[in-house]
């Protein structure tokens, strides 16, 4: 009986002052958290992807209510989390056009001629410093191994077909994928514009014509027909000023080979 | 002098608290997945551990002082989890950017029973005050030599392309085991 006794005396009274002891630190060590930020902090949506360029979400909130950073930082929220801060903060917000990911190549495997078999680790990062960078014999094209893929955390760019393509509506446009892709493929588009140059070969117009069914010659029929001028072609590629388009589609039913869309 | 080195290097090498004792596996699979984390959680582990000997060394002569040694065990983890606490408390009041590299890893500690391994070594061998530190110290080293390694693999093991079967824990449990038999070479060490 004693022993018990003994036993639960002591384990008893390490853990009272224990607890004691942890609730006086906790009284002592007690960080002052901003109000605002906890709530800034609940509004914005915790993926911790560092697209705002924060240490998760957790730093951005901080920053915000430091006034550090704008209240419309955050990329995969957009404006409604910008306007939640805003309420928050008091502030007005600015609207902000939502942009998302496009991959410009449509150099699939049935289009794309291929120069050699590629056997080596299954990664575009691995895959660019072999010579001729890939597989396909177009070396601006889309390699297909899917480092952006993995670089999404949304679930929304996928390898279709040998080409990798974003599903726009679950596009946060946190613009990882972006950085992932040695090729530099990936380009921010409005999500409500319609024409887009699907693809990124500044090889000259037979170069292309040799490498890939579905490659931008350069013929400069976009730019002609554009009644805003907001395409231009440099070095061999269509480009659209996405300020000026007025999604007429003129340009989608002249390019002859079909590749803006 | 001499013999507090050769325990520092029997405990992080020879007797690897990971590879050999099969302790703190949880956080050894669990956190393994990039370098940077691998380490900040190595730090934190030395960080507690190294304490967390101290500690117990102070408490387990109070043990012996009221004749209940048996009840090492429970007292220890009472011990643990409340320094981890106190160290959290007091990291994130002194320490802020520190506090915030270490993260969730902080906490996580509290259910590394290497850190309880530890302590429960050091009162089985009999071990003073000065040479449970150094051992304590030793084995988190150890610990974060092993999760750095393995997470360093673990970045290689990522890009390859390894059959369905084996993907995720399999071929980081083989890999773990490989690791184990490459650390049995320290074994004629000491």
């Amino acid at each position: 009986m004693n022993t018990v006794l003994i036993a639960i005396l002591v384990v008893g009274s390490i853990g009272f002052i224990v607890g004691v002891f942890l609730s006086l630190a906790s009284e002592k060590f007690h960080v002052q958290v901003d109000e605002n930020e906890e709530k800034i902090r609940a509004v914005l949506p915790g993926n911790n992807c560092g697209a705002c360029g924060y240490p998760g979400c957790d730093g951005l909130a901080c920053a915000i209510a430091k006034k550090e950073a704008p209240i419309n930082q955050c990329p995969v929220g957009g404006n409604e989390v910008a306007k939640k801060i805003g309420e928050i903060l008091h502030l007005e917000v600015e609207e902000n056009t939502h942009l998302v990911a496009y991959v410009k190549c449509k150099g699939t495997c049935d289009k794309i001629q291929r120069q050699y078999q590629y056997d080596g680790i299954h990664d575009c990062l691995s895959a660019a410093v072999v010579p001729g960078s890939g597989d396909k014999k177009c070396r601006f094209g889309c390699m297909g191994y899917g480092s952006c893929v993995k670089a999404c955390a949304f679930d929304a760019i996928h390898v279709i077909d040998g080409v990798a393509q974003v599903d726009k509506e679950k596009c946060k446009s946190c613009q990882k994928c972006m950085d992932a892709c040695p090729q530099h493929l990936i380009e921010m588009v409005p999500y409500e514009s319609l024409c887009h140059v699907r693809c990124n070969s500044h090889d000259k117009g037979p170069v292309v014509n040799k490498n890939c069914k579905a490659g931008c010659l350069g013929c400069m029929m976009c730019q002609k027909v554009c009644p805003t001028g907001a395409i231009t072609v440099e070095n061999f590629l269509a480009h659209i000023d996405y300020s000026k388009c007025i999604h007429c589609g003129k340009c989608k039913e002249k390019c002859p080979r079909k590749i803006i869309e | 002098m001499k013999t507090l080195i050769l325990t520092l290097i029997s405990v992080s090498l020879v007797n690897n608290v990971v590879l050999s004792q099969f302790l703190g596996l949880c956080p050894f699979l669990g956190v393994s997945k990039q370098t940077k984390t691998a380490l900040s959680m190595g730090g934190a582990v030395i960080f507690v551990i190294t304490i967390a000997s101290a500690v117990t060394n102070l408490l387990y002569r109070l043990l012996v002082l009221f004749h209940v040694e048996y009840l090492e065990t429970v007292a220890f983890i009472l011990i643990i989890a409340a320094l981890v606490q106190l160290v959290e408390l007091f990291l994130k009041k002194y320490s802020k950017p520190l506090y915030s590299s270490l993260g969730v890893y902080l906490p996580l500690i509290t259910t590394n029973c290497a850190v309880l391994g530890v302590a429960l070594t050091n009162v089985q061998n009999n071990y003073d005050f000065i040479t449970s530190v150094v051992a304590g110290f030793g084995t988190a080293l150890g610990f974060t030599i092993s999760i750095t390694i393995l997470a360093g693999i673990r970045e290689r093991i990522a890009d390859n392309d390894i059959p369905h079967v084996m993907q995720g824990s399999p071929i980081v449990l083989i890999t773990a085991g490989l690791m184990a038999i490459a650390f049995i070479g320290f074994s004629g060490l000491i």
